[in-house]
C-alpha cells in the first residue's frame, strides 16, 4: 500500500492547517511554508508519475475499504500527469504571487491557495464519483476566496455571479450522481463502469440522463459553449495569479470527462453511445470560434486572456471529443500546453497592468512602461504560444490535434474551424500588441518619473519560468508523446484500470 | 406517497429556478436555497422512500432503509451550508462596496473598468 | 551521407544563434554590434560553400534527427541546388545587407534589435530552404512571417510600419494557415511529411480526389508569400519598413519563398491542367498589373515594390507552364532578378538618404551629384528592363520565348501578347528611374543637398552590380552550372541548359524589340498617360483591407460584448434551458418501463406536512419582495423538509437539516441588517412569464425524474447492503449513517469539514477585505445614523435565559456527540448546537461583549479541528494501514449509556472542532461589520439603561 498517493491531498491540506493555526499574522512563514509546501508536493508528483509510468495503476483504499464500498484514490498515467502539471503551474504562480505581492494583497491567501491545490488534487485521484463530488466543491470554496482576494467592487460583484453559476452546477452534480446511485446503486466509477455496461435495457433511459447530467457538469469547468458564460467576467476580474491558476480549473472539467467518458460511459457503451460526441464536437466548435473572435474583440488585456483561455478550452474540446487513442493523445498534449499558454498569458497581462497604472489592461495606446522591451518581448512570447505559433507549444499541439482529427466525419469542418478562428486570434494578438506595445500615448509620460520606482525580479522569474516550461514542451514534444500516447492507450483499455480497482484480476 | 415526494421536489425546483433568475442578489440566494433543499431531498430519494425503517441496527430488526444516500445527503447538506454562508456574505460584501444588490454587472466591456488590487 | 551533411543544421541554427548577440553587443558600439551580427552570417556562408561542392556534383546532402516522430514532424534538413541556391541568396544578400544596414541606420535607431530582427527572420528563411519535412517548413515558415512582422513593424512610431506589419501578418498567416491544411493533406496522401518520400508520390498524389483541394490551399500559401494576385497589395505597404528591410526581405528573399516552395513542389504537383490554368494565369495576371501600376509610382520604393510583383509574377508564370525549359528559364531568372533588385532598392536607399527624399517628382538631375550611385542604379535598372547584354535581358529573352511556345486561352499569340506587353511597361519604368531621377537638369530644391554615399553603403550595391554585368557577359560561366543544378532539383530531371544572347531572328526578339521600343515611348508619353491615370478611380487595396479588418474587430466586438454582457440572470436561464433540453434528448433516447415497486399508501400526517411545503413555497415566490417574509418562509420549507426525513426514517438529516436551518436562518437575518429590506419589481411582466416558464417546465422535468426513480428499484443491488452488514463488526457502530460518515466514506465528511473550514476562511478574508474598502467607511457613517431609533438591544430576559440554557445546551451538545456512532448524533451536529448555544450568548449580550470573553480564536478552532482530523487519519500508517482507517473498542460511562470508543471518535473531534470555529467565525465576520457600523462595545452583559441615545439594536432574531 503506497501511502504517496494520498500524500498530494494530504500535505497541501495539513500545511494549510498548521498555516491557519499557528502563523496568520506571520507573512514571511507563511510564504516560505506554502513555497515549501508546493515544492514538497512537485517531488511527490514526479515520484508518482515515474511510478506511473511504469504502466502499473496503483490504488489506495481509504480506510482501508475495499472498493467499491469504501472511497478509492487511483493512481495511472493520466492522474499523475494531471497532478504534476497543477503541481508545476501551481508552484510558478505561488512564486508570482509572492513576487509581486498579491499574496498580501488580502487575508488567507495562503491557506487558501494550499486548499486549492488540496481541491484539485483530490479532483484528479479519486476514483469515487460522491468523492469527486466533495473535491470539486472544496477546489471550487476554494476559488471563491482566491477570486474575490483583495476586494474590490467589480471583484465582488464578479465574483458574486461567479459563485451562484457554480452553484447551479454543484447541485446538478448532486441530480446527476442521485440519478445513476438510483440505477446502478453504486459510486464508485470502477464499478459504475462495471454496472453501466450491464445495464438492463428498459433502465437505459434514467443511465443515459445521469450521464448527460453530469457530462454538463463537467462542461461547465470545461468552458464548453453553452455554459462557458461565467468564466469571462471571473477570469478578467481575479487577481492575476489566482486567474493564472485557474488555467487548471477548466482542466479539471476537460479530465473528468475525458476520465468519465472513457472509463464509464465508453464509446462502446450500448446505452449511451453516440450521446455526447456529436453534440460535443459541435459545440467545442462553437467555443473555439467565441474564443478567438473574443480575442479579437476584447477591449481590455484581461478580457482577451479569458477569451483566448475558451478559445484553447475549445481546442481542447474538439480532440477530446474524438474519444480514441489519437485524438486523446493530441488532447492531453495540448492540454499540458493551453494551461501553461493560459497561465503565461494572464500573468504578462498583470505585468502590464501593474506597470501602466490607472490605464489597467485596456488595449489603448499608453505610457511607455517600466522594462517597456522585456514586457513587449514576454506579451510576444505568450500571443505565439496562445495563438499557436512556432515555434512554441501551441503550434505543435495544433498540429496534433489537427492530424489527430484526419479520420473523423467532420475534419474538414474541424479544420475550417479551427484553422480560420486561428487568424482572428493572430490578427487579434497582432492588434492589442501593437496597440499597447507599439503605439505609445502622445503625451511623453516622462518614463524618467517612474523609472525610480525599481520593478521587483521574482514575477519576471516567475513569467520567464513560464515560458521556459511552454518552451521545453515543444523541443521535448517527442519524448512528453512518448508517455501521453501510452496514456491514451491506458485510457481507451479501461480494463486494466477496472480490475486494478475491484480487485477482479 | 411517491407522488406527494416528487412533486414537492419539483414545486421547490421550479420555486427555486424562477427566484435564481431574479435580478438582485437576496432573492437569487433564497432561490439556491430551495434548489439545495429540492437536490437533497431527490438525493435522498434515490435511496427509494421507506417508513418506520432507520438505518440504526437494531437486534431482531432486518430489514433497513438505504443508509448510504442519506450519509450523502449529510454531507450535501453540510457542504451547501457552507457555500450559503460564504455566497452570502459574498452578496453582503458585494453590497457594501458596490452600493447596489443586482447580480448582473452594468459595463462588462468598459475599457477602464479593469482589477487594479 | 555525405560528410558535409553534419553541417546543415549547424547553418539552419547559427543565424539564430547569432540573434542572440546583437541585442548584447550593441553596448560595445555599432561596428561590433554589425560585426557580431555579420560573423554568424558568415560563418554560416563558409559551412553552405562547404556543402556546395558535393551538390554541384549533383549529390544531394540529407541530416535527420527526431523531434516528434509519432506525428512525423522531424528535423530532417536537406541541400539540393535548389536549396545551395536559396540558400546562397539568402545569407550572401543578407550579408551585404547587413553592411548596407550599418550605415543606412541613423544613431536613433536601435541597431541591437534591428540586427536580432534580421538574423531571426534568415534563420526562418535557411531554414525554409533547407527543410526536409514539410511540417518543419511550415514552422520556418510562420517564423518568417512573424520575423518580418517584427521587421516591418521596427520604426514603432510610424504608423504606416505598424499597420503595414499587421497587414503583412495577416495575409501572410492566411496563407501559411491554408498551407497547414494543405501540407497536412498532402502528407496524409503521401503517407509520409518528408519532402524526399512525398517528391517520389507523383502519380499517388496527383491521382487522389484531394489533389485540388491540397493544390489550392498550398498555392494559397504562396501566392500570399509572394505577393501574387490578389494577395499583391500587402507588398508595397510593407515597404514601411527600413529600405535594407525592403531590399532583403521584399525583393531578394522572403517574396521568394512562395517561388521556393511552388519550384519545390513542381515535381510533385505540376504538370497538371489545374497547375497550368492556376500558376500561370495569375503569375501573368500578376506580372502584367504589377508592371502597369508600377509606372505610375512616384514614390521610388513603391515603383520598385509593385516591378518587384511584377517579377514575380513572371517567375511564378514560368514554374507554372510546367515545362522543363521553363523551369530553366524561372531559376534562372531567379538568380537575375535577386542581384539587380537587391542592388536597386538600395540605390533607392541611397537616394533616400542623400536627398531625404524617395518621390520621383521631386528629384532629377543626380546624375553629376551622385554619379557612382548613378552608375549602379543605371546598369542595375538596365538590366531590368532587359536590355542586351545584361542578365535580365537573358532570363527575359528566355522567358519570352517559352511564353510564345505556348496557348494559353484564346488565341494562339495572347499569351506571348500579354507578356510582351508587361516586359514594355517594365522597360518603362525601368528607364523611368533612370531618367527622372538621375538624368535631367540639376535642380535646386532638393530637400538636402544630395552627394555620394561612403563606400560602406555603395559597396554592397556596387558588388551586386559587377554580377549583373559578369552574369550577363559570361552567363555559362558564371550561372550556367548553378542554373543546372537547380534546375536538376526542380525538374528532378536532367535539362537542357544553354543560355546565350542571340537565337537569331525569333518570335522572342521581335517581341522584345517591341517591348524596349514602346517601352521608351511609353516614356516620353509619361506625363499624360499620368494625368489620365490619376483621372481614373481604382479601387484602393489597403482601403479595403482596413475596412474589412475594422468590420471584423468592431463585429466582434460587439458580438462578444453582447453575448459575454456579464447579465448572470441570462447566463442562468441559458444554462437552465440547456440542462432540460439535454436532459430530455438523452431520455427520449432510452427507455424506461413501468414501476417495480408498489408506492406507498398516502397518510394524512404526511399530506399536510407536503400541503404547508407547497403553501409556504408559493408564499415564498409570491412574497419573495418582502426580505424578511422570505426568510421566514423558507424557515417553514426547512421545518417541513426535516419532517420528512423524520417521516422517511432519517432521523440524522432531519437533526442535520434543522440545525443547519437555525444557523443559516440567524445567518441570513444577521445580514439582512445591511441589506435593503425589500426587493424591488424591476422585471417586466413578459420577462417574469419567461422565467416562470423555465421554472414550471424544470419543475415537472425533476417531477418525472423523480417519479421515475422512486417507482422503480435499483437495477443492481445497491453497495449500502454491505455497510449495513459491515456497519457494527466493521465499523463498530450501530448507526450505519454515522458509520459511514466516520469509517466507510470518512474521506467524504474530512473533504466536508475542509469545506467549511474553508468558507470560513473566505468569510473572513471577504470582511476584512470589505471593511477595509469603501464599504467600512459607508458602513461607519451609514450606522451612526441608522441606530438612531434607539431600543433594549440585549432584553434581560434573554440574557437570563440565554445563560441557564448554555451548561444545558453544552450538555445536549457532549451527549449529542457522545451518542453519535451507535445513535443518530455525531460531532457535526454536536458542534452546530454548541455552536447556536453560543450564538444565543453573543445575540443576547452582543458579540463584543462576548468576545472579550472567549479565549480561543476561530481561526485557531478550524486550524485545529482540520489538523486532528488529519493526523487522526494518518495516525492509521503507524499500524500500516491507510489514512483514515479506523480502530476500536468499548468504555462504560455511568450516567451516559455504553458508548464505544473509536479513532472515529477522535475524528469526529476534528469535525467538532471545525464545525464550531467555522460557524463562529463567520457569525464574528458579520459582528465586525455591525460594530463597525456603530455597535458599541458594551461592558455589561446588559444594557438595562435606556437612557442610552444611540442605543442600536442590532442582530435581534
Amino acid at each position: 500500500m503506497n501511502h504517496w498517493i494520498i500524500a498530494p491531498v494530504l500535505l497541501p491540506a495539513v500545511l494549510a492547517a498548521v498555516q491557519t493555526l499557528t502563523m496568520r499574522h506571520h507573512p514571511l512563514l507563511q510564504r516560505v511554508f506554502s513555497l515549501a509546501g508546493v515544492v514538497a508536493v512537485l517531488a511527490v508528483a514526479l515520484g508518482l508519475s515515474l511510478h506511473a509510468a511504469t504502466g502499473e495503476i496503483e490504488v489506495y483504499e481509504l480506510g482501508n475499504w475495499p472498493a467499491p464500498f469504501g472511497i478509492v484514490l487511483v493512481l495511472d498515467r493520466l492522474s499523475a500527469l494531471m497532478v504534476l502539471l497543477t503541481a508545476v503551474l501551481g508552484g510558478l504562480v505561488l512564486l508570482y504571487a509572492i513576487g509581486s505581492g498579491w499574496d498580501q494583497r488580502g487575508n488567507n491567501f495562503h491557506p487558501l491557495f494550499q486548499f486549492q491545490l488540496m481541491g484539485i488534487f483530490g479532483a484528479f485521484l479519486t476514483g469515487d464519483a460522491f468523492n469527486l463530488f466533495v473535491f470539486f466543491e472544496v477546489l471550487l470554496i476554494a476559488s471563491y476566496g482566491l477570486m474575490i482576494h483583495a476586494g474590490g467592487a467589480r471583484r465582488l460583484k464578479a465574483g458574486v455571479q461567479y459563485v451562484i453559476y457554480n452553484l447551479l452546477g454543484s447541485t446538478l452534480f448532486l441530480f446527476a450522481l442521485g440519478t445513476l446511485y438510483a440505477v446502478t446503486g453504486t459510486l464508485n466509477m470502477a464499478d459504475l463502469a462495471v454496472r453501466a455496461a450491464e445495464i438492463p435495457v428498459e433502465d437505459s433511459a434514467l443511465l443515459r440522463v445521469g450521464a448527460i447530467l453530469l457530462f454538463l457538469v463537467f462542461a461547465i469547468k470545461a468552458a464548453l459553449l453553452p455554459l462557458h458564460f461565467w468564466l469571462p467576467e471571473t477570469y478578467a476580474e481575479a487577481p492575476a495569479p489566482v486567474a493564472a491558476l485557474f488555467a487548471i480549473m477548466t482542466k479539471v472539467g476537460a479530465y473528468a470527462i475525458l476520465r468519465m467518458y472513457t472509463l464509464v460511459f465508453g464509446p462502446d457503451l450500448g446505452a449511451t453511445a453516440d450521446l455526447i460526441d456529436q453534440m460535443m464536437i459541435y459545440a467545442a466548435l462553437i467555443t473555439i470560434a467565441a474564443g478567438m473572435i473574443g480575442i479579437l474583440g476584447a477591449k481590455r488585456l484581461g478580457r482577451l486572456a479569458a477569451f483566448a483561455s475558451i478559445g484553447s478550452m475549445g481546442t481542447l474540446l474538439i480532440a477530446i471529443a474524438g474519444f480514441r487513442p489519437e485524438t486523446t493523445a493530441a488532447a492531453i498534449y495540448y492540454m499540458l500546453h493551453s494551461t501553461f499558454a493560459a497561465a503565461l498569458l494572464f500573468l504578462v497581462v498583470d505585468l502590464v497592468r501593474e506597470r501602466r497604472g490607472e490605464m489597467g489592461g485596456a488595449i489603448q495606446p499608453g505610457p511607455r512602461m517600466a522594462q517597456h522591451g522585456l514586457i513587449a518581448a514576454l506579451f510576444f512570447g505568450a500571443a505565439i504560444a496562445s495563438a499557436g505559433m512556432p515555434p512554441l507549444s501551441g503550434f505543435i499541439g495544433k498540429l496534433l490535434v489537427l492530424d489527430a482529427m484526419r479520420d473523423m466525419a467532420e475534419v474538414w469542418l474541424i479544420w475550417a474551424v479551427i484553422l480560420a478562428t486561428s487568424l482572428v486570434a493572430i490578427l487579434g494578438f497582432a492588434q492589442a500588441g501593437s496597440i499597447v506595445f507599439w503605439k505609445l500615448a502622445p503625451i511623453p509620460d516622462e518614463p524618467v518619473a517612474e523609472a525610480p520606482a525599481p520593478q521587483p525580479a521574482l514575477p519576471i522569474v516567475a513569467v520567464c519560468a513560464m515560458l521556459a516550461v511552454i518552451i521545453a514542451l515543444s523541443v521535448l514534444a517527442g519524448p512528453m508523446m512518448g508517455y501521453i500516447e501510452a496514456t491514451a492507450t491506458q485510457l481507451h483499455a479501461p480494463d486494466g484500470y477496472i480490475s486494478a480497482v475491484l480487485g477482479t484480476n | 406517497m411517491e407522488l406527494l415526494f416528487a412533486t414537492a421536489i419539483g414545486l421547490l425546483t421550479a420555486a427555486g429556478i424562477y427566484l435564481v433568475l431574479r435580478l438582485r442578489s437576496f432573492p437569487v440566494i433564497i432561490g439556491i436555497s430551495l434548489l439545495t433543499y429540492a437536490v437533497n431531498l431527490f438525493l435522498f430519494g434515490a435511496g427509494r422512500l421507506a417508513i418506520n425503517l432507520p438505518p440504526v441496527l437494531r437486534k431482531g430488526v432486518e430489514t433497513y432503509t438505504d443508509p448510504l444516500p442519506q450519509a450523502l445527503v449529510l454531507t450535501a447538506i453540510v457542504i451547501s451550508f457552507g457555500m450559503t454562508a460564504v455566497v452570502v456574505m459574498l452578496a453582503l460584501g458585494a453590497y457594501l462596496s458596490g452600493r447596489e444588490d443586482s447580480v448582473n454587472m452594468e459595463d462588462s466591456a468598459a475599457p477602464d473598468q479593469e482589477n487594479k488590487a | 551521407m555525405d560528410s558535409a551533411a553534419i553541417y546543415l543544421p549547424i547553418i539552419a541554427a547559427l543565424p539564430f544563434l547569432g540573434a542572440l548577440f546583437p541585442g548584447l553587443m550593441i553596448q560595445a558600439g555599432r561596428n561590433t554590434c554589425a560585426a557580431f551580427t555579420a560573423s554568424a552570417t558568415i560563418l554560416a556562408l563558409i559551412l553552405l560553400l562547404l556543402c556546395a561542392p558535393a551538390v554541384m556534383r549533383g549529390e544531394v546532402l540529407t541530416f535527420g534527427i527526431d523531434w516528434l516522430p509519432s506525428l512525423g514532424l522531424n528535423v530532417n534538413f536537406m541541400l539540393d541546388g535548389l536549396g545551395l541556391l536559396f540558400a546562397g541568396l539568402i545569407l550572401g544578400i543578407g550579408l551585404l545587407i547587413i553592411l548596407y544596414a550599418r550605415f543606412y541606420l541613423s544613431r536613433e535607431d536601435p541597431m541591437g534589435q534591428f540586427y536580432t530582427y534580421l538574423l531571426l527572420f534568415q534563420g526562418a528563411m535557411v531554414g525554409i530552404v533547407l527543410s526536409d519535412n514539410i511540417l518543419l517548413l511550415l514552422v520556418f515558415w510562420e517564423l518568417t512571417s512573424l520575423s518580418s512582422f517584427l521587421l516591418i513593424g521596427y520604426w514603432k512610431h510610424l504608423p504606416e510600419g505598424r499597420q503595414g506589419a499587421r497587414m503583412a501578418l495577416t495575409v501572410t498567416g492566411l496563407g501559411g494557415l491554408a498551407m497547414i491544411g494543405g501540407m497536412l493533406i498532402l502528407g496524409n496522401i503521401a503517407g509520409s511529411y518528408d519532402l524526399s518520400v512525398i517528391l517520389t508520390q507523383k502519380e499517388a498524389i496527383q491521382a487522389s480526389p484531394l489533389y485540388l483541394p491540397a493544390l489550392i490551399l498550398i498555392l494559397l500559401g504562396c501566392f500570399t508569400k509572394s505577393a501574387q494576385f490578389p494577395f499583391h497589395f500587402w507588398l508595397p505597404h510593407a515597404m514601411a519598413a527600413p529600405t535594407p528591410v525592403s531590399a532583403y526581405l521584399h525583393s531578394a528573399t522572403m517574396v521568394k519563398a512562395g517561388l521556393f516552395l511552388m519550384a519545390r513542389m513542381w515535381p510533385v504537383l505540376a504538370g497538371t491542367p489545374e497547375w497550368f490554368w492556376i500558376v500561370a494565369s495569375t503569375g501573368l495576371i500578376t506580372m502584367v498589373m504589377a508592371a502597369k501600376i508600377a509606372l505610375f509610382k512616384d514614390d521610388l520604393k513603391a515603383l520598385l515594390a509593385f516591378s518587384t510583383v511584377s517579377h514575380l509574377g513572371l517567375i511564378t508564370m514560368l514554374l507554372g507552364l510546367g515545362t522543363k525549359a521553363a523551369a530553366v528559364v524561372a531559376v534562372f531568372h531567379i538568380i537575375n532578378h535577386a542581384t539587380f533588385k537587391a542592388a536597386l532598392f538600395m540605390t533607392a536607399g541611397i537616394v533616400d538618404h542623400e536627398a531625404h527624399t524617395r518621390d520621383i517628382k521631386r528629384l532629377g538631375g543626380l546624375r553629376h551629384l551622385m554619379p557612382i550611385t548613378f552608375t549602379i542604379a543605371t546598369i542595375a535598372a538596365l538590366s531590368m528592363a532587359g536590355i542586351p547584354p545584361l542578365n535580365g535581358f537573358l532570363s527575359k529573352e528566355m522567358m519570352l520565348a517559352e511564353v510564345a511556345a505556348t496557348h494559353w486561352v484564346g488565341p494562339y499569340w495572347l499569351m506571348g501578347a500579354l507578356a510582351t506587353l508587361g516586359a514594355l511597361f517594365s522597360v518603362a519604368y525601368s528607364f523611368r528611374y533612370i531618367a527622372h531621377v538621375f538624368l535631367g537638369k540639376e535642380r535646386s530644391d532638393y530637400p538636402a543637398k544630395p552627394h555620394d554615399p561612403g563606400f560602406g553603403m555603395w559597396a554592397a550595391p556596387a558588388f551586386l552590380t559587377v554580377l549583373v554585368i559578369l552574369i550577363g557577359f559570361m552567363p555559362m560561366t558564371f550561372a550556367g552550372d548553378l542554373v543546372k543544378v537547380t534546375a536538376q532539383a526542380v525538374t528532378q530531371a536532367d535539362p537542357y541548359v544553354k543560355i546565350y544572347h542571340w537565337h537569331g531572328l525569333v518570335p522572342a526578339f521581335w517581341m522584345s524589340v517591341i517591348a524596349v521600343l514602346g517601352g521608351a515611348l511609353l516614356l516620353t508619353l509619361h506625363a499624360p498617360l499620368m494625368r489620365m491615370w490619376n483621372a481614373t478611380p481604382r479601387p484602393e487595396a489597403k482601403v479595403m483591407f482596413d475596412a474589412v479588418t475594422r468590420a471584423a474587430t468592431s463585429l466582434s466586438t460587439a458580438l462578444t460584448d453582447g453575448i459575454h454582457n456579464g447579465a448572470l440572470t441570462r447566463n442562468a436561464a441559458v444554462f437552465i434551458i440547456a440542462v432540460i433540453a439535454a436532459g430530455a434528448l438523452a431520455w427520449s433516447g432510452g427507455n424506461a418501463l413501468g414501476p417495480t415497486r408498489e408506492a406507498l399508501p398516502i397518510t394524512i400526517i404526511p399530506a399536510i406536512g407536503w400541503l404547508l411545503l407547497v403553501l409556504a413555497t408559493i408564499c415564498l415566490v409570491a412574497f419573495h419582495r418582502n426580505r424578511f417574509l422570505a426568510l421566514v418562509l423558507m424557515g417553514i420549507v426547512g421545518l417541513m423538509v426535516s419532517l420528512g426525513f423524520v417521516y422517511f426514517s432519517a432521523p440524522d438529516l432531519a437533526l442535520t437539516q434543522i440545525s443547519v436551518e437555525v444557523v443559516t436562518i440567524i445567518l441570513l437575518l444577521l445580514a439582512l441588517n445591511f441589506l435593503p429590506r425589500e426587493t424591488p419589481a424591476e422585471s417586466s411582466p413578459a420577462r417574469r412569464l419567461r422565467d416562470a416558464g423555465i421554472a414550471v417546465i424544470g419543475g415537472v422535468a425533476v417531477t418525472g425524474l423523480t417519479y421515475a426513480i422512486l417507482v422503480r428499484d435499483f437495477a443492481m443491488e445497491s453497495i449500502s447492503a454491505f455497510h449495513l452488514a459491515n456497519s457494527y463488526k466493521g465499523g463498530g457502530g450501530t448507526n450505519v449513517v454515522n458509520v459511514i460518515l466516520v469509517d466507510f466514506r470518512g474521506f467524504d465528511t474530512y473533504g466536508e469539514i475542509i469545506v467549511l473550514g474553508i468558507a470560513a476562511l473566505v468569510i473572513y478574508a471577504l470582511t476584512e477585505t470589505v471593511l477595509r474598502g469603501p464599504g467600512g467607511r459607508w458602513l461607519a457613517n451609514w450606522g451612526a445614523h441608522r441606530y438612531a431609533e434607539a431600543g433594549d438591544r440585549h432584553p434581560l430576559m434573554m440574557v437570563v435565559a440565554t445563560r441557564v440554557m448554555m451548561p444545558i445546551a453544552l450538555m445536549v451538545g457532549a451527549f449529542i456527540f457522545l451518542r453519535g456512532h451507535n445513535e443518530p448524533g455525531g460531532g457535526f451536529i454536536a458542534g452546530l448546537i454548541v455552536a447556536i448555544a453560543f450564538l444565543m450568548q453573543y445575540m443576547a449580550s452582543g458579540f463584543a461583549w462576548a468576545e472579550a470573553r472567549q479565549r480561543v480564536t476561530y481561526h485557531a478552532t478550524i486550524g485545529l479541528g482540520v489538523l486532528i482530523a488529519s493526523v487522526t487519519g494518518i495516525g492509521a500508517w503507524l499500524n500500516g494501514r491507510p489514512f483514515l482507517t479506523s480502530d476500536y473498542g468499548y468504555l462504560h460511562f455511568p450516567p451516559i449509556e455504553e458508548f464505544e470508543w473509536a479513532t472515529a471518535m477522535a475524528f469526529d473531534v476534528g469535525v467538532f472542532l471545525t464545525v464550531v470555529g467555522a460557524v463562529m467565525l463567520a457569525l464574528n465576520s458579520l459582528s465586525s461589520m455591525a460594530r463597525r457600523s456603530g455597535e458599541t462595545v458594551n461592558v455589561f452583559p446588559m444594557d438595562i439603561n435606556p437612557a442610552r441615545e444611540d442605543a442600536p439594536k442590532e442582530g435581534e432574531a
